[in-house]
């Protein structure tokens, strides 16, 4: 119990960057972002706490990580969104900085909202590619697909991103 | 192609936001959160998870009682808003309206069973550290008993308070020394003069004339008999011999 605790501490400062910025760029809002990021790093707590201790020892937790979150995305999406504990007291945090800042962390926002306008799976494996800058193989893995699919995949989103849209968009 | 793919990487840059790591932790319950309470007793610092109330200390300072918390429960611990409801929780849980959850992780069985043990004490009643050893299926075990509950983690909810000595003498309190001690038990009612004369004369039972019961002495069977109507024993066996059997409530003895 107590070794796991330290492994998930341990995962959660390493990765929670990471997770978050995932949550942003498949939700677009960094609200959906928190959420997605806390259930994720949930989720895998209570996977770990089952996991016998060969298994934590060799988990890939990057790939692992990013298997959950796209997961419970994609729950979201489909609307069986599992329930969360309140949390206490806690505000995200929009602290402004400087104006630079704002300007920067618009941008940002602006570009999240773009790409989560985006049909879910070229969504999903342009976000893993070229945002978390996975290798193709490792967002196959992630994402449950073949590598060749991932890379169409890849190609026609950031097709549709350049605004190039030669009519293969089929949403 | 390439001004996208800079644009995403910047995407990919972002920080979580502040406090995240925290909230997460004390979420799954790998760090508890803590507040500051005003309570009956004065304030206290009260942390818990999502497993129940971890511990409880009226310490000076948040520091100190993190340094304790850490030093003796070994969690994260993170200082937050407390939700809403749950100060009228933690009163009503203090004044016995009330059954919160604890986490009592970390702690071993034995010591675990002697909390749980001590939660069964009635408000305003109290039992020998005797009693919680039978109780739990080791008679031998008094002293392991003692040091269970000296170092309780959660004084006030889990009533250690409640658990004193044969002789009468209050005998020691984590949560703030004999005195401290005496004070909550009078605050919950007990009769502590009247308890420590009799100990003091060797007396730990009270029987019922016409019921034939013997209780200890804060039982509350005892509230409404007149103080002429009881009978007092020095030891079960005397009491046995006098024709009366042990109350099935707080069980001075095996039934």
């Amino acid at each position: 119990m107590e070794a796991t605790d330290r492994v998930f501490e341990r995962l959660v400062l390493d990765h929670q960057n990471r997770i978050f910025a995932l949550g942003l760029a498949l939700t677009g809002n960094r609200h959906d972002a928190e959420d997605v990021a806390q259930d994720t790093f949930v989720r895998a707590y209570r996977a770990l706490a089952t996991y016998p201790p060969e298994r934590i020892r060799d988990l890939k937790q990057k790939a692992w990580l990013h298997r959950i979150a796209v997961n419970v995305v994609r729950n979201r999406v489909r609307g069986v969104r599992p329930r969360l504990v309140e949390l206490n007291g806690s505000e995200p945090d929009h602290a402004s900085g400087p104006e630079e800042d704002v300007l920067r962390k618009a941008e940002i926002d602006e570009l999240a909202a773009r790409v989560a306008c985006l049909p879910a799976r070229y969504r999903e494996a342009v976000v893993l590619r070229h945002v978390q800058e996975l290798s193709y193989a490792e967002v196959a893995d992630a994402l449950g697909q073949p590598v060749g699919t991932v890379k169409a995949n890849v190609h026609r989103g950031l097709k549709l991103l350049r605004g190039e849209n030669h009519g293969d968009r089929d949403d | 192609m390439a001004t996208v793919m800079i644009d995403l990487k910047r995407l990919g840059d972002v920080k979580a936001p502040a406090g995240f790591a925290d909230r997460v932790l004390a979420q799954v319950g790998v760090a508890d959160s803590y507040a500051k309470f005003e309570t009956v007793l004065g304030h206290v610092y009260v942390a818990w998870n999502r497993l129940g109330v971890s511990a409880a200390m009226r310490s000076k300072s948040a520091a100190e009682f993190e340094h304790w918390f850490r030093k003796d429960v070994g969690r994260q611990l993170v200082r937050v808003e407390p939700p809403r409801d749950l100060a009228a929780k933690i009163e009503d849980q203090l004044e016995g309206k009330r059954r919160m959850r604890f986490d009592l992780r970390g702690l071993t069985p034995f010591s675990q069973a002697v909390l749980r043990k001590t939660l069964e004490i009635p408000r305003g009643q109290v039992r020998p550290y005797g009693w919680i050893a039978r109780e739990i299926g080791h008679p031998a075990a008094v002293r392991a008993v003692g040091t269970a509950l000296a170092n309780n983690p959660i004084p006030y909810f889990i009533p250690c308070h409640r658990v004193i000595r044969t002789d009468g003498v209050i005998g020691n309190y984590g949560g703030g020394g004999p005195e401290a001690k005496a004070q909550i038990l009078s605050l919950e009612g007990v009769q502590l003069k009247r308890l420590q004369t009799l100990a003091r004369s060797g007396l730990r039972y009270e029987g019922v004339r016409s019921t034939k019961i013997f209780c200890f002495p804060t039982c509350y069977h005892g509230r409404r008999v007149r103080e002429g109507n009881f009978v007092f024993f020095h030891d079960e066996a005397e009491a046995r011999a006098a024709g009366y059997r042990p109350c099935k409530d707080c069980r001075p003895a095996v039934a």
